[in-house]
């Protein structure tokens, strides 16, 4: 994870994290939150968050990027959505931490022994390279870098799947896979314009 | 009666037998599916991680052929394909900025997409479209005296909302009263989530989730809870001997696709809806139906 070393790299990058989340569809509600902590209460996982969304919320209005960006929070949200249609302001918390999770990694803020982040980028690979997600590569690649216990854990289960043919070795490539990689690229470019 | 059809990544590997009992119980409805043309990953949750705009594109990519490959409604089976697509949906309608951006992405591969596909869960496309009284007069093997938990998941109807309550969703255990089944309409966990791909990256917190879930399911003796999700159904079944031994219990819940079980009601055998894939044996719940 890069330090975050001065207080006005600290600032440009709240400055940036800003700009981002507001150019969000209705990224501008998270100025009328009023820290009243459904999202926290509702959330599935906050008890094993460093900070809950409603803490992370604040901390990001306050300037404290170094909290947001280096709590577990924004790696264990599992897109449940249930602060999203509880919020009484209306603030899309799940796309908040989509887009916290998108600046860590754009940055290189994210965890480096992080698991999720891994997941992340497994999952984007294996959709570029085939145009579906092809499960075993992406559990494979996962137990290989992230986590070697898995596959004794998961032994018997895993097992099971592979003979009742859940568990097919061998992607299937859609015919257009090429056109993932333009779709990214155009906006890749037009990114770097604006910018 | 027919539809676009997008089946979703799990429905070639760990959901495969979701896929195939949708064809399935579909057929028996009468109900005809055109599997979406050289349709990609819908980007999922994960897809969101990288950059919103590309993911939206990714997504919308699918929708540009339906729009293209004919008129039907596109109709998804998994929670998460679901969600991800109808949102897309929404986001091009909410704002013209989003909507341009993904047609400038699809034109870089000749597509266009003028964002009025509709995005249908097979759910509301079976109570909405079929209807409660044409489902229940199709049923050949009644599902009486089979006590249901009926397992949203998350993304059924969240955030959207589209066709189903938000925070209390019922369109399954309406569904399934039509079938005949006696549902725990009351079943707590119904719309809570199993904690999805946090299975990988956190098992502790993802375990517990799915505890809940079973045991909610348990202490209203389900005989089997049935999903409309690969990944809320990998997770409870899956990871059921996990749950087990990290909380001490001793759970053997059978764990179906909803189309499974509603596939047996409409009269297809048990091997025609994968039954033999699962991992938690369902051939007492099979057993116990009434011929």
């Amino acid at each position: 994870m890069t330090e975050l070393a001065t207080t006005a790299q600290a600032r440009e990058l709240h400055r940036q994290f800003c700009e981002d989340v507001m150019s969000m569809p209705g990224g501008e509600k998270i100025n009328i939150c009023q820290q009243c902590g459904t999202c926290t209460g509702s959330c599935p996982t906050s008890y094993l968050m460093d900070w809950g969304p409603r803490e992370i919320i604040g901390a990001f209005r306050a300037g404290m990027i170094d909290r947001v960006v280096k709590s577990n929070t924004i790696w264990l949200c599992t897109s449940c959505y249930s602060c999203t249609v509880r919020c009484p302001a209306g603030i899309k918390i799940t796309d908040l931490m989509y887009e916290l999770k998108r600046m860590a990694i754009k940055y290189d803020l994210a965890p480096k022994d992080g698991k999720s982040p891994a997941m992340t980028k497994y999952f984007v690979d294996s959709v570029h390279k085939h145009g579906r997600n092809h499960e075993v590569e992406l559990m494979a690649k996962f137990m290989l870098t992230k986590d070697w216990g898995l596959p004794f854990k998961f032994m018997g289960t895993g097992l099971k799947l592979f003979t009742a043919g859940r568990l097919p070795l061998f992607a299937k490539n859609i015919r257009g896979r090429e056109e993932l990689d333009k779709i990214s690229a155009y906006l890749e470019a037009q990114e770097a314009k604006t910018q | 009666m027919r539809y676009l059809y997008y089946p979703g990544c799990s429905s070639e590997a760990t959901g495969k037998a979701y896929d195939i009992s949708t064809r399935a119980m579909m057929e028996k409805l009468g109900v005809e599916l055109v599997e979406l043309d050289d349709w990609n990953c819908c980007g999922a949750t994960s897809y969101f991680n990288v950059r919103e705009l590309d993911s939206f594109a990714i997504a919308a990519r699918n929708l540009a052929i339906a729009q293209k490959q004919g008129d039907e409604d596109l109709c998804v089976i998994c929670n998460a394909c679901y969600t991800t697509l109808a949102k897309t949906n929404r986001y091009i309608e909410e704002s013209p900025e989003v909507h341009e951006a993904v047609n400038g992405a699809l034109g870089a591969v000749n597509r266009s997409y003028d964002g009025k596909k509709a995005v249908r869960h097979i759910m509301d496309v079976l109570v909405n479209d079929v209807g409660i009284e044409a489902l229940s007069e199709k049923v050949t093997r009644r599902l009486t005296g089979i006590k249901v938990a009926p397992y949203y998941g998350c993304q059924y109807s969240r955030p959207m909302g589209a066709f189903d309550d938000p925070e209390f969703p019922t369109t399954m255990d309406a569904f399934f009263t039509a079938l005949g089944a006696d549902v725990i309409t009351d079943y707590a966990g119904k719309s809570k989530c199993c904690g999805g791909m946090m299975m990988l990256t956190k098992e502790e917190g993802a375990l517990r989730l799915c505890h809940e879930l079973l045991e909610g399911a348990h202490k209203a003796g389900a005989d089997v809870i049935v999903c409309a999700c690969p990944l809320c159904e990998m997770n409870l079944e899956g990871y059921q001997p996990r749950v087990n031994k990290a909380f001490g219990t001793d759970y053997d819940i059978p764990v179906m696709y909803f189309t499974q079980l509603a596939g047996l009601a409409f009269g297809a055998s048990p091997k025609a809806l994968a039954l033999d894939k699962q991992i938690v044996s369902c051939d007492r719940v099979v057993a116990a139906i009434p011929a």
